[in-house]
């Protein structure tokens, strides 16, 4: 009698818990792609005017209703490799130092400043950038000074997400390398970073998402309004968010069309990104369960 | 200074009369069997915290010794003091004599990373890295400098075949640790401590997650393996540290009076069979008969 009540009453809880679940999946879904048909038609008219070419191209020009966005592609994934190249290692180090070699005082001052770091609006570093880097060190405006400001914004967020995937590997793990005579960095080695390379993946994936998407910082610092494409770090150019954000204002027509369609485009690099990190996450996980 | 921290600084305690002492100074070790630890008040704290005291035992070479007693007595605490596992968790401390070959284990120049190679250990879960079998078993010869192929593999298998295991796994060397099964796990964590030749195996608790088959196994395997190491094991089963072990710790909970906190004590610690047949502690025949919670 009272069990068949419990019984009745879970089962209750259980399938609200469905609905809901299923509700908010939905709604998800429902806005992405309204999301994505409503860009997608804005974005129509210049890439039926442009064809291949507006991905491939590299002159814009709104007077002569030109818009070959290849520079501004080219000038995100620029910057956004620079940005990882220079946020990984140090990211990866200060979680490292954090969780395994600071002693409990510093750790915790460590912890609660990079958080901290984390939520600087960007608005903030972008003039940092423009007062220190672009003036102060002489470096101007260039792939180079975004790049670091990019980096900067997101090496708090990876160290941070780091640290906490980091310390999830149990001491178990830690112990059984310890054990055998391995010094702190080979435990490491052993058993910290396979324990964690999937988790580590998703943090940078993150933080890569971040700066391939920030558009103040580096609508302060990147440079000149007509992108360049060139491997020199030095040079100025420009990345898709940024022309958005300087030129959105005074746009209309096809111009505002092409804009548009840039942001369908990083919106398609960023999902092409996050599937990526998930793929890999997913097989690191699948191998390290052994099978 | 409250009464309550200058508790452990009172020698009267420390002195417990008649506890721990009874087999240190044993007649019936022979005179020629090599003594491996030789421990003297052996105390280990976590913070304030003395989780146990007075511990005074003679470790012998080539033999299997047990340590028992109830739940929460310090037996993985004394374990994790053999190898300087306690160095890792913060706040916890060791304090007595603890000599490994006449040396301080906790002297100055000595360090945890050689004290471990020669003092391996193998966990109550098996911990095997999220490796490759074969990778399991190098990953010790490798930090310890061997990065020969050729020499790599003889060990690897010598390892896996003195772990009873070769026969299972040669064929998938290569495929993840983690798809075997727990007693082929613990099995591979035997094999991956023993790769790097140490003198000493500590268990704690070794077969506590196998069933009986795989806990004969590896019982089989731990008197095989007495002709190499010595080991000290832990274990709740007192059939296994009757069938396995030489000699036998048995170790107890005591009130300390000072801080209303359980610390462990060594009641008696002997040759197994007078342990299990005619124990010379009250304390020790109702654990081992099971008259004790
Ligand atoms: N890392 C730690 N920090 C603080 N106290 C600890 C720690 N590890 C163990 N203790 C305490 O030390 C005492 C002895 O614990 P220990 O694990 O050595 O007991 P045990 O004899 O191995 O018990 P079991 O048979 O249950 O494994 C217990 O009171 C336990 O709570
Ligand atoms: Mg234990």
């Amino acid at each position: 009698m009272q069990l068949s009540e419990l019984h009745a009453r879970s089962q209750h809880a259980d399938r609200a818990f469905r609905v809901l679940a299923v509700v908010a999946a939905t709604t998800v879904l429902v806005v992405l792609a309204l999301i994505t048909v409503t860009m997608s038609k804005r974005a129509w008219p210049v890439l039926e005017h442009m064809g291949l070419d507006f991905f491939t191209s590299s002159r814009w020009s709104a007077p002569e209703g030109i818009y070959g966005a290849l520079p501004f592609i080219f000038g995100t994934l620029f910057t956004a490799t620079i940005a990882l190249a220079l946020a990984v290692p140090v990211s990866l180090g200060v979680a490292l130092f954090i969780t395994q070699v600071a002693p409990p005082w510093l750790k915790k001052p460590m912890v609660y400043l990079l958080d901290l770091l984390a939520v600087v609006p960007s608005v903030v570093f972008g003039l940092w950038g423009v007062l220190v880097l672009s003036q102060h060190f002489g470096l101007g405006r260039s792939f180079l000074t975004a790049g670091i400001i990019l980096a900067v914004m997101i090496t708090p967020i990876i160290t941070s997400l780091s640290r906490e995937v980091i310390e999830t590997t149990p001491q178990t793990d830690k112990e059984a390398a310890l054990a055998l005579g391995a010094t702190r960095w080979e435990m490491i080695g052993a058993s910290v970073l396979p324990h964690s390379k999937g988790g580590l993946v998703g943090a940078v994936m993150l933080g890569l998402g971040r700066a391939l998407g920030e558009t103040i910082a580096a609508a302060l610092v990147i440079g000149s309004a007509l992108g360049q494409i060139t491997l020199d770090p030095y040079a100025s150019g420009n990345s898709m968010p940024a022309v958005i954000a300087n030129e959105f204002g005074e746009s209309d027509g096809m111009h505002k069309s092409a804009l548009i369609a840039l942001a369908v485009t990083l919106f398609v690099i960023t999902i092409i990104v996050n599937l990526v990190a998930t793929a890999i996450v997913q097989r690191s996980m699948r191998r390290s369960r052994g099978t | 200074m409250t009464a309550d921290d200058s508790h452990d600084d009172i020698p009267v305690q420390r002195a417990a009369p008649r506890i721990g002492h009874r087999g240190s100074g044993d007649p019936q070790v022979a005179i020629d069997t090599p003594v491996v630890f030789d421990l003297e008040d052996v105390a280990v704290y976590y913070g304030a915290f003395r989780a146990v005291r007075g511990v005074a035992m003679k470790v012998l070479k080539n033999q299997i010794t047990a340590l028992i007693g109830p739940s929460g007595c310090g037996k993985t605490t004394l374990l994790r003091a053999f190898n300087r596992m306690h160095d890792v968790i913060p706040g916890a401390r060791v304090t007595g004599k603890l000599q490994y070959h006449g040396i301080d284990l906790y002297g100055p120049q000595v360090s945890a990373t050689e004290v471990r190679r020669r003092i391996g250990m193998v966990f109550q879960k098996p911990n095997p890295f999220p490796k490759s079998i074969y990778d399991n078993v190098a990953f010790g010869p490798r930090v310890n400098g061997t990065k020969n192929k050729i020499e790599l593999d003889a060990i690897v298998e010598k390892s896996l075949r003195a772990a009873a295991l070769w026969d299972e796994v040669k064929d998938r060397l290569g495929s993840s640790a983690l798809g075997m099964s727990g007693g082929q796990q613990q099995r591979l964590c035997i094999a991956r401590t023993i790769a790097v030749e140490p003198e000493v195996v500590l268990m704690d608790e070794p077969c506590s997650a196998l069933d009986p088959i795989a806990t004969a196994r590896i019982e089989e395997l731990m008197r095989e393996l007495k002709s190499r190491f010595t080991i000290v094991i832990v274990t709740h089963n007192m059939q296994q540290a009757a069938r396995v072990s030489d000699r036998t710790a048995f170790f107890t909970a005591e009130l300390d009076s000072a801080n209303d906190r359980r610390t462990g004590i060594l009641v008696e610690y002997d040759v197994t069979q007078k342990i299990f047949s005619n124990p010379s502690d009250e304390r020790t025949e109702n654990y081992i008969t099971g008259r004790f919670g």
